[in-house]
């Protein structure tokens, strides 16, 4: 399956773009990670993300920005349905599985290990 | 002699001269391996997923929650931060990063308790992440509202 | 005591290091120094729960090694002077608590070593008193988190990022006879030359050692070629290099006489970026390596400076530049032997030849 490949190949030029902005400007990784979350926001606004999900699959779902479109759908599926209370329904609607999945795994691993030399 | 009479824009020149650097072109190498291999991984445990019977949408956040557990397994483990030296923004960019940002400052702070340490730092680092993803969804939520 | 100059302190009756010891980390003793070092802790958590504890512990143990080493028992201490990295010198006071003697903290980042033997031999040569244990630490994994990220955090290093040294070190100054003199203390000022990367220590500390060295050499009429050796704390590779070429534009060249700690302590294969750092780095080289070489007459005068970042987190994050500051003290030889100085092992095969030690380039 092209998916593979495609996946591989989009994800990788992300990331490796990524490192690139890192090198090449006094950026710490925090700010790296707003920005992507804000691209991808942005590229879901514009109804484009869903066709990158389309052509290069796990290689966009994978990186932080999918956080973003994640965050916005739900947004703009909420609006759609509830209107203005959909702003602040939305959020959390779908990205919930992500931040939840991260608490939970986070604490479980916090109770387990410690830092290792 | 007595004193260096330099201005902080000569004495950053004379830096740049002296300063150790590495090869930008290896660093965007290693990242875009590691970077692509992480992806590569979700995509085969979503195609997994999707041939057993599972609906598209649902692979895909399973495949988000198999990568948290093994980003933050990594980091308990004490081997993310090693392979991060390596990929560079290939470990920081997928979701996988985002899980040792959660967990590295969790397993740290709960030497000073559960509560004040690891509950109140465990979101130290991914904080903005939320902070600013939410908001911008947010925002463009109520763009596309008024417009 | 006289005051050469604008910075610099003259002792009339120097005060002499009679006993010093130090403890590192596993990685500290795989380095080109390690034989030099009097213990080793096991791992990193020095068998304590948190990483704090640990350095806390390693501090105790260098002071009381210091102690043993000369047969000195606590009350017969004058005054404590110490100081680390941690948030309020905790290291530092959690160690003094155990001892009924005055302490005074200091912070001079990781010049702490170098400030509080100055500030040792001003007591001493003052009159006030007989003998001072001046002595620091340095932790990598706690001084990590403190001021940058948690240790697990994937962040990749640059290569002119430099490796906190996990490491204490103690000298204990005294009015009686002892292996090495210290004859005079050239105490820094702040000096900040805009550099604002906070991974980038060695470059904006470069500025600081120059300038003292420039004050230390015009107060006491010396040039470069009277010492032995000219060593900072930890510059590291980048820094030294800077610091060389700030000395040569005002016309002091320290080509053949310059080292830094920083370089010495690890080789290349041990992935340090560009050298070791930290209060511990000057401490541990100074007090297991360079005074028995000078005791035993391969250094006769050797200028020791300790150099120090003086910023925290929030100052970076405020957008404010990082100031430094570098102390330095002169120590002679005296020509006479004491127990408290080096390893057994070392003293011996200092003793029986001349012993050159390699020390492997960082370039």
């Amino acid at each position: 399956m092209d998916l593979y490949l495609m996946s591989f190949l989009v994800g990788g030029l992300i990331c490796g773009l990524s490192q690139l902005f890192l090198d090449y400007t006094n950026y710490t990784p925090a700010h790296l990670l707003v920005i992507m979350v804000v691209v991808g926001a942005i590229l879901t606004g514009l109804g484009i993300y869903d066709y990158l999900i389309d052509i290069a699959g796990a290689g966009v779902t994978v990186p932080v920005m999918n956080f973003g479109y994640i965050l916005t759908k739900g947004v703009l599926t909420e609006t759609q349905k509830g209107g203005f209370l959909g702003l602040f329904a939305g959020v959390l609607e779908a990205g919930s599985i992500g931040v939840s999945a991260s608490i939970i795994i986070g604490f479980l691993m916090a109770a387990i290990f410690r830092p290792k030399e | 002699m007595g004193t260096i009479d330099k201005t902080p824009q000569e004495y950053q020149k004379l830096i740049k001269k002296h300063q150790l650097t590495d090869s930008k072109l290896t660093n965007f190498f290693s990242a875009y391996l590691i970077g692509g291999l992480i992806c590569l991984l979700g995509q085969v445990i979503i195609n997994v997923l999707i041939s057993s019977g599972i609906p598209k949408d649902n692979a895909s956040s399973y495949a988000t929650i198999a990568l948290i557990f093994i980003g933050g397994l990594l980091t308990g483990l004490g081997v993310y931060d090693e392979i991060a030296q390596f990929a560079g923004a290939g470990t920081i960019v997928p979701v996988t990063g985002f899980a040792n940002a959660i967990v590295a400052p969790a397993i740290e702070s709960r030497q000073e308790g559960y509560i004040l340490g690891l509950g109140a730092n465990i979101y130290s680092i991914a904080g903005p992440v939320l902070t600013y993803g939410m908001l911008s969804a947010f925002l463009i939520g109520l763009f596309k509202l008024l417009l | 005591m006289k005051k050469l100059g604008k910075q610099t302190v003259k002792f009339d009756n120097p005060p002499q290091i009679i006993s010093s010891a130090s403890v590192v980390g596993n990685k500290e003793s795989q380095g080109p120094l390690g034989k030099y070092f009097d213990q080793v802790i096991g791992d990193a958590y020095n068998k304590q729960q948190t990483w704090e504890k640990a350095q806390m512990k390693m501090t105790e143990d260098v002071v009381n090694n210091a102690l043993d080493k000369v047969n000195l028992a606590k009350e017969d201490i004058d005054f404590l002077l110490a100081g680390d990295l941690l948030n309020q010198i905790v290291a530092s006071n959690f160690a003094a608590r155990k001892f009924p003697v005055p302490f005074l903290g200091l912070f001079g980042a990781c010049s702490t070593m170098i400030e509080a033997m100055a500030v040792g031999s001003i007591l001493i040569d003052g009159g006030v008193a007989k003998r001072v244990v001046s002595f620091t630490s340095s932790h990598y994994q706690a001084t990590e988190r403190q001021y940058r990220t948690p240790n697990e955090y994937g962040d990749k290093y640059p290569p002119y990022k430099q490796w906190t040294v996990t490491g204490a070190g103690a000298t204990i100054l005294s009015n009686e006879t002892g292996g090495v003199a210290i004859t005079m203390a050239t105490l820094g000022k702040v000096v900040d030359l805009g550099v604002k990367d906070p991974k980038d220590m060695g470059s904006a500390m470069a500025p600081a050692a120059a300038d003292t060295i420039l004050n230390h050499l015009e107060d006491s009429d010396h040039s470069p070629s009277d010492y032995d050796l000219i060593i900072t704390g930890d510059l590291g590779q980048v820094g030294k290099n800077l610091t060389i070429e700030l000395l040569a534009e005002q016309g002091c060249d320290v080509t053949k006489n310059f080292d830094d700690c920083g370089v010495m302590i690890y080789n290349s294969k041990q992935k340090s970026g560009a050298g070791g750092s930290g209060c511990g780095c000057s401490a541990v080289v100074a007090a297991s390596y360079l005074l028995p070489q000078i005791m035993y007459g391969n250094f006769n005068r050797v200028l020791l400076l300790g150099t120090g970042a003086l910023l925290n987190p929030m100052t970076f994050l405020q957008g404010e530049t990082i100031p430094c500051i570098a102390h330095a003290v002169v120590l002679e030889r005296t020509g006479h032997l004491t127990e408290g100085i080096g390893r057994p092992a070392i003293q011996d095969s200092l003793a029986t030849k001349i012993e050159t030690t390699k020390i492997e380039d960082l370039s």
